[in-house]
């Protein structure tokens, strides 16, 4: 899990933020875009694109109970391939008619459609077992986060 | 047979939803090609698949289209995608 395109990888410590505070689902997208600029991968103005995302498409962003995969296109506010991490102390709403509250948002920064695919599934794994996730939202900090998904061996994919 | 998974940018949850198919249609034992695609470009692409496979929130912003939609709430469940799909595919026949 040490290459730098994988899970972990893309997911530096500086990027993980654990039991933040968010006053509504922008200022939640927010928070994780924070993550982004933190690591590199990308500017100010990838928050302000993956919020309008929302507001353009609606909360389909958020793609299981309680998990929302913060995104835009790629654009010049994109300037690496990165992951940030956001578990918040109280959930919040994004308006999903089956998913909500939000109480992980997962950032996601693309430089195209295809560096980050195996990442994303191993995240899509990792998060799929209701149980890991709640463990991954309630972990107290970001190096406990960081230590639950190294212990994760996602299955090879075929 | 063609199924094209539809998220909104065509990077993130489609390609999620992507794997997540494949993995589905290898336990139902049927052969597919699965292509991504977003919400912009998803009606041309929509021309040639028998299936759409997408969110709720964005299943009713592709319009009139003449494969048939399977829509799924929760991208990282195989379960419910192979449940889901299996249903369609039997519903065609």
């Amino acid at each position: 899990m040490s290459d730098k395109l994988s899970l972990l990888g893309l997911l530096p410590e500086q990027s993980v933020l654990v039991n933040a505070s968010a006053s509504d689902w922008r200022s939640a997208i927010r928070l994780a875009g924070e993550g982004l600029i933190l690591s590199g991968a990308a500017t100010a103005d990838y928050s302000d694109e993956m919020i309008a995302t929302v507001e353009e498409l609606g909360p389909y962003i958020v793609i299981a109970p309680g998990l929302a995969l913060a995104h835009s296109r790629p654009s010049p506010a994109v300037r690496a391939t990165g992951l940030s991490w956001v578990s918040l102390r109280t959930p919040v709403r994004f308006g999903h008619q089956d998913n909500d509250p939000v109480r992980l948002v997962v950032g996601l920064a693309a430089t195209d459609h295809s560096q980050h695919t195996a990442a994303l599934g191993g995240l899509a794994q990792l998060l799929a077992d209701p149980a890991r996730l709640a463990e991954l939202a309630a972990a107290p900090d970001a190096a406990t986060v960081r230590r639950l998904i190294s212990n994760f061996e996602p299955e090879v994919q075929s | 047979m063609k199924i094209l998974t539809v998220c909104g940018m065509g990077v993130g949850s489609s390609i999620i939803l992507k794997m997540n198919v494949e993995k589905a249609l290898r336990r139902l034992g049927v052969t597919a090609d699965v292509e991504v695609a977003d919400i912009g470009t998803a009606r041309g692409a929509a021309a040639t698949a028998d299936y759409i496979v997408t969110s709720g929130e964005l299943a009713p912003q592709l319009g009139e289209v003449k494969a048939r939609i399977v829509v799924i709430d929760n991208l990282v469940n195989v379960d419910l995608i192979a449940d889901s799909l299996g249903a369609a595919l039997r519903e065609a026949g």
